[in-house]
């Protein structure tokens, strides 16, 4: 059919043009200030002395920034971009997707100014109070009209298996935020959680726990699944263990939650279950990452020349990595030493910084220039400066937290022969100076690489123009 | 019915259904429509 109006047959992709650079920004911000925080715990000074710039009102900013903001736009670009591509249609109601980019912009902001200024429920990655969070509702679920809505106008038979675990991650974080945020207002910016007690510890991490298992961990497989096969040009390795994979992350990761809160009030059989539970996403975790890297399989060449790919592949090496050290440190008796160190704090980065940060920038490297009409990016030089930059930040930072958390671990249980503590407390907090300092310094190094990265998408952006991608002519489908 | 005895439903039926996706995805026949959607991202090339 000719079709004289254009638009109809075009893809639409001004709303992930816009996720995308602000994914970037915001990675910059979030990042600088995971950086001057990570300066805060050498030099305590640095805080000024204000309230607005302490630890304690500027950790959450950083968490927010890169969760929410970095990661959140990642995962609004990149889904909208694969779910149109993989379902062959543009965007259902693509004006409602225009709206989740500015609604969400505007969480971002709000965040960013109430954090500093002290209005927190308190809960760790649900810190925003009940304004905010009723305009994250009221996003998130116009987001799941547009991307099921998608789904649901596709002109091929199949939804593509990136789509499950999207679809999954807004299912999910959707329940999460909407229990987890249930509270009495007291006032503007002021509520009370509508659980207590120990009861309002585990819907916290039953929250906190699959905000990581389905927000940076399924929204982010789904990226996995659809660029790794497109930029490696061959199918994912297996399509049947990619279903199994899927059913098995869904079915186990709901009861991790408890392994947060090992020898606390929490009855001893939940713990265990938890424990147990966590164990046992060890298997759909490596299942997933090794149908993921042995895609490369026959062309495992391609990782000398081109590093976008490299970002994804090393991606999922520190998935695997990650996914290992969490049931490790899920089991009590590792957990009687990890838990509160900065063990805790270097698992969670290695993740972070390891496997969504990678692969949310390998992504964002792949769609720029096809979204701006350009071939590749502005400078291939500078990609393969920001991949080293990245690398070589995540393990020094990594590493300094890992012998800071078990050196700390080891430094509160020692005791003497009569019985009493061998080190005070500061000792412990001194004997982290060098780690600190460590950590700080690579920390600094992913947010040049970032810095950078930011930079050649500007330049990209710039040299090109907003392009217009044209939705193939279905071809026949059984 | 017992709440128990719902969750302790619950729990099986969903074993039983993981299961049941296990044997569904690992049947032959279906290993060509399967390899029909892992193709799916290139379909726009």
């Amino acid at each position: 059919m000719q079709d004289l109006n254009a638009s109809s047959n075009t893809y639409s992709d001004g709303v992930i043009r816009q996720f995308s650079i602000m994914a970037v920004v915001w990675g910059v911000v979030g990042m600088l200030m995971g950086v001057i925080i990570a300066a805060q715990l050498v030099w305590p000074e640095l805080n000024l002395g204000l309230p607005w710039t302490s630890f304690g009102r500027l950790r959450p900013l950083h968490t927010n920034a890169v969760i929410f903001a970095f990661g959140g736009c990642t995962l609004f670009a990149t889904s909208y971009y694969v779910v149109q591509r993989t379902c062959q249609t543009k965007l259902f109601m693509p004006k409602l997707a225009t709206f989740t980019f500015w609604a969400w912009q505007l969480v971002i902001v709000s965040a960013a100014i109430s954090l500093p200024l002290g209005f927190t429920q308190g809960k760790e990655y649900a810190e925003l109070e009940w304004p905010i969070d009723l305009l994250i509702a009221v996003t998130w679920i116009c987001y799941a009209i547009v991307f099921f809505g998608t789904v649901g106008i596709r002109k091929v038979k199949h939804i593509y298996v990136a789509n499950w675990f999207f679809g999954a991650f807004i299912i999910t974080v959707a329940l999460l935020h909407i229990v987890n945020s249930a509270a009495m207002p007291a006032g503007f910016m002021k509520s009370y959680s509508a659980y207590a007690g120990v009861q309002d510890a585990m819907v916290q991490w039953w929250y906190g726990h699959n905000a990581v298992g389905f927000f940076l961990t399924a929204g982010f497989l789904g990226i996995m699944y659809y660029f790794v096969p497109k930029q490696a040009g061959r199918p994912v390795y297996s399509y049947s263990l990619s279903i199994v994979h899927f059913w098995a992350l869904i079915f186990t990761y709901m009861w991790a939650g408890p392994h947060h809160l090992h020898y606390t009030a929490l009855p001893d059989w939940t713990q265990s279950l938890g424990m147990a539970f966590s164990l046992v996403l060890l298997a759909p975790s490596w299942g997933g990452m090794i149908n993921g890297i042995m895609t490369m399989s026959g062309a495992w060449h391609k990782l000398r020349t081109d590093p976008i790919l490299r970002f994804l592949i090393v991606s999922l090496s520190f998935y695997g990595m990650s996914t290992f050290e969490g049931p490790m440190m899920a089991i009590k008796t590792v957990n009687s030493l990890s838990h509160y160190t900065d063990w805790t704090v270097g698992h969670v980065h290695s993740g972070a910084l390891g496997w969504v940060g990678l692969v949310s920038m390998g992504a964002i490297y792949y769609m720029i220039p096809r979204l701006f009409g350009q071939k590749q990016m502005y400078s291939i030089k500078a990609i393969e400066l920001h991949f080293w930059l990245a690398t070589i930040g995540i393990v020094l930072y990594i590493a300094a937290l890992w012998i800071s958390g078990v050196m700390e671990g080891l430094m509160w249980r020692a005791i003497n022969a009569d019985g009493t503590l061998t080190y005070t407390f500061v000792e412990s907090v001194k004997a982290k100076t060098p780690y600190y300092i460590t950590r700080m310094v690579g920390g600094l190094l992913y947010l040049s690489g970032m810095s950078i990265m930011l930079w050649n998408v500007i330049k990209t952006a710039t040299s090109g123009k907003a392009a217009i991608n044209a939705i193939p002519a279905v071809t026949a489908h059984a | 019915m017992d709440i128990n005895s719902l969750r302790i439903l619950t729990t099986v039926l969903s074993f039983v259904v993981f299961i049941g996706i296990m044997v569904w995805v690992w049947q032959r026949r279906n290993t060509s429509d399967f390899k029909d959607a892992a193709n799916l991202p290139f379909k726009d090339e």
